[in-house]
């Protein structure tokens, strides 16, 4: 069972704003749903090594040579706020 | 332009351009006119104009998550309303550069989660076939389009099923490739392990013809492959010597209309030569649950990147830069997309990793594991595709865990990286259903043609075009 304790903390760590409603609803649906995760624990998985992916690759690397990127004018465009050199935030410490 | 082409598959009309009988620009400017007409929601962006380029094959529509240069690129979320990237995918690129032009942008579920296209932030997608049914999802838009015949093909994306299920659901040809066949550069990430691009089409050469130029390595994706044997057009019409292993048919959740077209199907493989035997996939049934631990765990980590800051809308919070954060994802992102990233943090979260998330990735090495061992016995792993045809908008819009479960014979494959394909083969009260053909890594070109041939037995021939 998640408790709306957990739902708050979790909520901080993903930086994400809810309402107390939302808070509620989601912690009734996060239990029902991380019951049915914990089905996994019927197997035994007892020495089976974990997969994080599937391709056979290890260590692709490449020549490390500069290469034209994004213009930073371009790569600036589409942010909401922005001066000629970066993006405009306000300050990190500012409450 | 007549009607005419909209009873051709995309290989036919390409025909028709190389013999000079019709320009590519004559194809753009009619399926730029029929996609301008769609009625189902199957669209968030179309082509103002016939490109002066107009290529040399019948155009695209290309699932709102890929990046094109210039053009809306939203994945279906108001977190990203406006965004015109300033770069193209890479497989849209490998599209571009064989003569395929971009139609129009297609309607999914936000990022990709979603069994129902339900979950779009620009409003649902309607079923061709019922448009009071769902199109499946979460490549909703491009299998709606294709089916209704707005669209000569498309692609889109599966991480759980997002290119199969939906095609089954609307009664045509999608596939998932082996995880690495095609560059994920340029596709807005979902869930980077199992994230994979693939073609919806109107048959299963077409599928081929699209594969085949999307595949390929690509230095700006370290973990692309590209298909090492290319794909051939298939021309098998026999399944001699073949043996297909089916399962799944004991599910509770199966309905007996579909259960009763996938066991015709079956009787088409021994008449066409092939043999069929019950194969087990003993952790398959789990593949649910590690799915839904893995896929939000990645989706937490990339949609980290939406903060408000460098694209998108941003909501000003109470002036300080945490609550900027807070207030534009609050905003920005739909329920499905909050309750996954929540799933997600809480499994990557101090004390729940290993029981969780570490879990979860030794139930996907036992599902890898089955599906090796079955390999060993057969040919193809066989199932439906979905055990429901399409359900009703709005369904199971209450009950997500009901909806996860939507996904229950397609989230096996890309735990295991595998290809498989989606054809339809047959209708269940009036609606298609969908008959799934897996194989091993990198066996694209002989799932093809085993489609191909039971694709001419079948001749399902159901596109219901208004």
């Amino acid at each position: 069972m998640i408790d709306r304790d957990q739902v708050l903390h979790v909520a901080k760590l993903a930086r994400l704003r809810l309402t107390d409603d939302e808070v509620d609803r989601m912690a009734g649906e996060l239990s029902k749903i991380l019951e049915h995760v914990e089905t996994m624990n019927q197997l035994d998985l007892e020495g089976v090594e974990p997969t994080s992916h599937v391709v056979d690759l290890t260590n692709v690397l490449r020549e490390d040579v500069p290469r034209p990127s994004l213009d930073r004018e371009v790569a600036l465009e589409q942010a909401p706020d922005a001066t000629d050199t970066g993006f405009r935030v306000p300050s990190p410490g500012a409450s | 332009m007549s009607d005419e082409l909209l009873g051709l598959t995309a290989a036919e009309q390409a025909a028709r351009i190389d013999a000079g009988e019709l320009s590519a620009a004559e194809a753009f400017e009619y399926w730029r006119g029929r996609a301008a007409a769609d009625e189902l929601g199957a669209y968030l962006w179309v082509a103002d104009d016939t490109p002066e380029d107009a290529g040399t094959l019948p155009p695209i529509a290309v699932k709102d998550l890929f990046c094109v240069r210039g053009v809306p690129s939203m994945a279906g979320s108001r977190i990203l309303e406006g965004y015109r990237p300033p770069y193209t995918a890479t497989g849209v690129r490998n599209l571009e550069d064989a003569g395929v032009r971009v139609l129009g942008k297609t309607n999914q579920d936000e990022f990709a989660m979603g069994s129902s296209n339900e979950n779009s932030g620009f409003g649902p997608v309607q079923n061709p076939w019922d448009r009071t049914r769902v199109p499946g999802g979460s490549s909703g838009g491009s299998a709606a389009a294709v089916a209704a015949g707005t669209a000569p093909w498309a692609i889109g994306t599966d991480t759980g099923g997002s290119i199969r299920q939906p095609a089954s659901l609307c009664g045509i040809v999608g596939m998932k490739p082996t995880y690495g066949a095609v560059s994920r550069y340029g596709m807005i990430a979902f869930a980077s392990s199992l994230d994979q691009c693939g073609p919806l089409t109107r048959d299963v050469t077409d599928a081929a013809i699209l594969l085949g130029h999307l595949q390929g390595r690509d230095p700006c994706d370290s973990t692309s492959l590209g298909i090492p044997d290319g794909v051939p057009l298939p021309t098998a019409e026999r399944l001699d010597g073949l043996r297909f292993g089916i399962w799944g048919m004991e599910e509770p959740g199966l309905e007996p209309g579909v259960a009763e077209q996938v066991n015709a199907t079956l009787a088409r493989i021994e008449e066409l030569g092939g043999s069929v035997e019950p194969i087990e996939l003993p952790t398959a049934g789990h593949g649910i649950a590690a799915y839904y631990v893995i896929a939000p765990a990645e989706a937490s980590a990339n949609l980290a990147r939406y903060d408000g800051v460098r694209y998108g809308p941003r909501a000003a919070g109470n002036g300080d830069l945490t609550s900027l954060y807070e207030q534009t994802r609050h905003d920005g992102f739909g329920e499905e997309v909050r309750r996954r990233i929540m799933i997600g943090t809480y499994a990557l979260s101090s004390g729940y990793y290993e029981a969780y998330y570490g879990t979860a990735q030794k139930v996907r090495t036992r599902i890898a594991q089955d599906f090796a061992a079955a390999f060993g016995e057969v040919d193809f792993v066989v199932s439906p595709t979905s055990a429901t045809v399409a359900f009703k908008l709005g369904e199971r819009t209450a009950d997500p865990l009901a909806m996860y479960l939507s996904d229950y014979y397609t989230v096996p494959m890309p735990l295991a990286g595998i290809p498989a394909i989606s054809i339809p083969c047959g209708l269940s009260e009036g609606l298609p259903v969908g008959f799934q053909i897996a194989g091993p890594a990198f066996s694209e070109a002989r799932i093809l043609d085993a489609a191909h041939a039971l694709e001419k037995s079948i001749a399902f021939g159901g596109v219901p075009v208004t």
